[in-house]
């Protein structure tokens, strides 16, 4: 292929640059830029008649327009992937920041993917523990699954984050697994936490970390999560790992996005997000998934701070829409000291049904997180009215509720942040918060399980009374 | 054939030149991978055009050709049963060629074209047939007899006609036109996407579409013929319940067209319909089924086209008497496509950045919906129902797809985030939602077995009403302020709410609800409210109606099997019994 060179571009204005006089450029191809002491990539947005419109992938700062050299590649940007990747620290673009040398390629590969064939796709159906109550019991998370995290600026996002690389077991042995985490705009804090957590519990040495840290430029964070998921496609696909993608903060990516947009004249759409926000999203979040006749899978764990803890804001909205469920951290529990500080009603894993059951957690587990759910929902009305009227105003049995949703927030979603309980221990902690119930309030439960697994508690429903923390 | 060449590239949209004497919405290749494009905008001699697959690569000056057609989709037997994407390829012959990621370039036929089918004639020799007039028909699956029509625009005398095994391609019959001109005619016709088929007539539908589901059925029916919307925010319940209705409605086919949504949920369709029995034949759901899935991170000009190749799809069945049932999951995303597309055009946006056009286009797609008489001989009349799911930001029903949405379609089923918060689910809101089709439900309900259906759904929604406004009271002054008429209402709406409103999908008894089921179940809570407030009238004090061991009953009356409906109608008489031995305890 005949690959074409430029001398000087036209303009340079934010992100973009503009090339005149090119002919034969391909739309979204990978442009290489050189100054006098800088190498720079970008990509072709746009091209009509003679014109080229790049995007670029790092900052213009110190980018003499006229004195650039640019090379139209010819091909897409890639991303040389081995399995040296693992326990490295690379930045936005797959090149090193942890002093070490560049890995070695074993395969060049587009990191814009392309779409799964629904056809070809095998449905997420294995349970992963992760040893968070509410998690395991409510929110089932599952292989292939894309689950967000929606949090908001100071919440332990990143601590639950890193609780569930710390624990998440599936029930099999002899598989391989990987982390990769995609950090965008977090603060060198943050990533520092996780890659010391992630040594600390011996996770590191099958970890590929790719950083763009909050004060470097806003348009390196644009290729970072498709370079970390044409990684994770490589160690799913061709190496039958299964793969952990982290993905944070999803929120200082859509930033940049929005950047790009605003520098085109785009006509934005809700809040200044482009119209196509959601398309994009959705080429990154439908990388997760498991393929028919391929041992792998990939997994992802996106996070997002929500501006102004507004859930209808855009990128929430969005991702919601695209995403398995989503984990609602609650300003709220967090501010009562409750670790996880999940906010449960809002929060949804869409996979649940498929992950549980006999044979993965237990028969009854369906029945009880609805009635756990139902019950809550109808405690915390009650709590509500109590605030307005005085708990006196009360019926005796909205009295229970109330006492239930309390309990269940102090004994079931409150939990150490290095305390790991297993699936079964967690259903047991539920049905002993229901005792707390009248059993003919117990709907959405099958009168067999309020046998098998109810009954033994109602005695001892006086003890968790007594002893919980209210 | 007009040759043009790329003059601009812009996501999904290619502008080329030299295009004069294209045709709007004419099908063109463009550049050397020969991608498949649309032609959505003549000016001068620049043709906009929208690609239907990944444009990356394409650059200026290379060719665009014209192919005389447009967007059209392949109709024959072997559609059922079929996976597409938006611009009908089938997927699983997709993954064949290519492996698991779909790549680009690619034209496959819709329809298996080596497989012979046994067609068995219905027309003669001799006979003069039109448009719509049946020549014969194929077996295509236990649940379909596929009707092989005369296709639209034609009509003659039979010269020729056979009988046996043929592939799609191969003639069945000859056919002479008044002009004298002999037709040959394969099972397999093209028919543009974007135009409705014709019909001889508009009918008003009187048959309910029975989907098993309590609330829709009991509460806020549609009829076949009907249409029908759900928005709500995202995880409030619209695929759940879009895939509900394919599963369970009494269509003989089903359209499921997935736009521009997740790509497990297409899968979970392809796992779960081969193994799922359709509750009236005992046969896979699949034999009835075709899915066209054009998912979120599919190209968006094909998520654009995916709903008009569902309804071509739906309308072809319809003309063959059948009652179609076709569902787009979701219609929001196939509006953002257009906006995409129109953004790019640089056309003048309306509200929210989408289209001017955004409501006729809406309009279009839902006017295709009926109950018909159809054309062609026998005469035959049809249904097809539209149930569209719509997806606005933030949940907020002001969205324009919302509203554009509501002004053509006749129930709508609010989702309501709250109630999908507590896990009441299906989360329609029923105080927001409506049918537009009470009146012809009364009608229908008038009489036979389940007379009075349509009293009691009065009743429900009245008490419905009533709780509502006694909450606003509780709110404010307590539950003590309450009269035991009012608390008694509360406790006959609570039951409402939960034990008939609420239907837990991934139950295998509560999945379903009969006609007679929902009957019975509305029965014994009238029945309870009409005892225990002749019970209340007597001073019998209203705890102590709450403390008989009925609230539990009435509560398992879901877990009921369709076989042991018996059961309930013994629940009606000891809930009378129980409650009037209250009163006569107390005399
Ligand atoms: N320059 C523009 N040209 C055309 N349309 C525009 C322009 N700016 C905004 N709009 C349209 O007006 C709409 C409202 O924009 P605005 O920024 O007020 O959103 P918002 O009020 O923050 O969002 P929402 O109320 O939906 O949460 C946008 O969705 C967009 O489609
Ligand atoms: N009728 C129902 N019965 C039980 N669960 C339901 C029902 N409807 C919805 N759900 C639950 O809600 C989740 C989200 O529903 P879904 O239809 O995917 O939402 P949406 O399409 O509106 O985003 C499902 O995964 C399921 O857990
Ligand atoms: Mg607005
Ligand atoms: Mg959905």
């Amino acid at each position: 292929m005949i690959t074409k060179e430029y001398l000087g571009a036209s303009s340079i204005a934010g992100p973009l640059m503009v090339v005149e006089g090119v002919e034969g450029i391909g739309y979204e191809e990978l442009v290489e830029i050189k100054s006098k002491d800088r190498f720079t990539l970008g990509k072709v947005l746009e091209v009509s008649g003679d014109k080229a419109v790049v995007q670029l992938f790092e900052s213009p700062q110190g980018l003499d327009p006229q004195s650039l050299r640019i090379h139209f590649t010819g091909k897409s940007l890639r991303l040389g992937v081995s399995l040296e990747m693992l326990g490295r620290v690379l930045d936005g673009l797959g090149r090193p920041r942890d002093g070490g040398a560049p890995p070695l390629a074993e395969e060049f590969i587009d990191i814009n993917g392309r779409p799964i064939n629904p056809f070809s796709r095998d449905y997420p159906n294995e349970f992963i523990e992760t040893g968070i109550s509410s998690i395991d019991g409510l929110n089932v998370l599952v292989r292939g699954q894309k689950l967000p995290v929606f949090s908001g600026s100071g919440m332990p996002h990143m601590r639950i984050a890193a609780q569930i690389v710390r624990q998440a077991k599936v029930l099999k042995s002899g598989e391989s697994f990987a982390v990769i985490f995609a950090g965008m705009g977090i603060t060198f804090e943050e990533a520092n936490f996780l890659i010391k957590d992630f040594e600390a519990s011996g996770a590191m040495e099958r970890t590929t970390v790719f950083l763009n840290l909050a004060n470097e430029p806003v348009i390196e964070r644009i290729a970072i999560p498709r370079v970390a998921l044409t990684l994770a496609e490589y160690l799913a696909f061709t190496h039958d790992y299964h793969v952990l993608v982290i993905l944070a903060d999803m929120t200082n990516y859509c930033e940049a996005l929005r950047e790009v947009s605003a520098a085109r004249k785009e006509i934005p759409g809700r809040r200044g997000y482009p119209g196509y926000m959601y398309t994009d999203l959705s080429t990154i979040y439908e990388r997760a998934g498991r393929i028919h006749g391929k041992t792998g899978s990939i997994t992802q764990i996106p996070i997002l701070t929500m501006p102004e803890d507004d859930r209808t804001h855009p990128i929430p909205d969005l991702t919601g829409y695209i995403t398995e469920g989503q984990i609602f951290l609650s300003r709220a529990l967090h501010r009562k000291g409750i670790y996880p500080p999940m906010d449960v009603l809002p929060s949804l894993s869409r996979l649940m049904t498929k992950g549980i059951g006999p044979g993965k957690t237990r028969e009854d587990h369906s029945d009880l997180s609805n009635q756990l759910f139902s019950a809550y929902a109808r405690g915390r009305e009650a709590r509500e009215l109590a605030i307005i009227l005085g708990e006196g105003a009360l019926l005796d049995v909205d009295k229970k509720f109330l006492r239930f949703a309390d309990v269940f927030e102090n004994r079931f979603l409150r939990q150490g942040e290095y305390e790991s309980r297993s699936v079964i221990e967690t259903l047991e902690k539920g049905w002993q918060i229901l005792s707390l119930l009248p059993v003919e309030e117990l709907k959405r439960v099958r009168k067999e399980f309020i046998t098998k697994y109810l009954d033994k508690y109602f005695s001892q429903a006086g003890d968790v009374q007594e002893d919980s923390i209210l | 054939m007009i040759k043009g060449k790329i003059a601009k590239v812009s996501g999904p949209l290619v502008i080329a030149n030299n295009m004069s004497g294209v045709q709007m919405f004419e099908i063109v290749r463009v550049g050397e991978k020969e991608l498949f494009g649309e032609v959505i905008e003549t000016k001068g001699d620049l043709a906009s055009i929208q690609v239907y697959e990944e444009t990356e690569g394409l650059k200026v000056g290379e060719e665009v050709i014209s192919t005389g057609n447009s967007l059209s989709v392949e109709l024959g037997p072997g559609i059922m049963g079929g996976i597409y994407d938006g611009i009908q390829r089938p997927l699983k012959a997709l993954r064949d060629l290519q492996g698991d990621f779909i790549s680009r370039g690619i034209s496959v036929s819709a329809l298996d074209t080596n497989k012979k089918w046994l067609f068995q004639a219905i027309a003669k020799q001799g006979d003069q047939l039109t448009s719509g007039d049946f020549l014969g028909f194929v077996q295509e699956t236990h649940l379909v007899k596929h009707y092989i029509m005369i296709p639209p625009g034609l009509s003659g005398k039979i010269l020729e006609i056979k009988e046996g095994e043929f592939t799609i391609n191969e003639n069945v019959a000859t056919l002479k036109d008044s002009e004298g001109v002999e037709h040959h005619i394969c099972m397999m016709q093209k028919y543009p996407v974007r135009i409705g088929r014709p019909f001889v007539d508009k009918l008003q539908p009187n048959e309910p579409l029975i989907t098993g589901q309590r609330v829709f059925d009991a509460m806020f029916p549609i009829f076949k013929g009907g249409t029908a919307c759900i928005p709500g925010p995202f995880g409030s319940g619209k695929t759940v319940m879009q895939h509900q209705l394919a599963r369970w409605s009494d269509a003989d086919i089903i359209i499921y067209v997935g736009c521009g949504e997740r790509g497990n949920e297409m899968t979970e369709v392809l796992i779960d319909f081969p193994e799922l029995k359709d509750p009236r034949s005992g046969r896979p759901l699949m034999e009835r089924t075709v899915l066209i899935a054009n998912t979120s991170n599919m190209p968006v000009a094909a998520r654009e086209t995916s709903v008009f190749t569902g309804i071509a799809i739906a309308e072809y069945f319809r003309d063959m008497g059948y009652n179609v049932a076709m569902m787009a999951d979701s219609t929001s995303r196939w509006a953002e496509a257009m906006r995409e597309v129109s953004g790019r055009l640089e056309e003048m946006p309306g509200e929210e950045g989408y289209p001017a056009y955004l409501g006729s286009r809406i309009a279009s797609f839902y006017e295709r919906a009926g109950k018909v008489k159809t054309v062609g001989n026998p005469g035959r009349t049809a249904t097809l129902s539209v149930i569209g799911a719509v997806s606005p930001p933030g949940g907020d029903l002001s969205d324009p797809v919302v509203q554009a949405t509501l002004r053509e379609v006749r129930v709508f089923w609010g989702l309501d985030a709250r109630l999908a918060f507590a896990r009441h689910f299906p989360s329609i809101n029923w105080l927001i939602s409506y049918s537009l089709y009470s009146h012809e439900f009364e009608k229908y309900f008038e009489k036979g077995e389940l007379k009075g259906f349509n009293n009691l759904r009065k009743w429900a929604l009245k008490v419905l009403e009533e709780e509502s406004e006694l909450q606003e009271i509780v709110r404010l002054v307590g539950m003590d302020a309450l009269s035991p008429n009012d608390r008694l209402t509360l406790e006959v709406a609570r039951s409402i709410r939960e034990d008939f409103l609420q239907q837990n999908s991934y139950h295998e008894i509560d999945t379903y609800t009969s006609l007679s089921k929902q009957f019975l179940m509305l029965k014994v809570i009238s029945t309870f409210e009409e005892t225990a407030r002749m019970a209340v009238q007597k001073e019998v004090e209203i705890e102590s109606i709450l403390e008989l061991p009925l609230k539990e009953s009435i509560s398992r009356m879901k877990e009921v099997k369709e076989t042991d409906l018996q059961k309930l109608e013994i629940l009606t008489v000891n809930v009378k019994e129980m409650i009037a031995g209250l009163i006569g305890g107390r005399a």
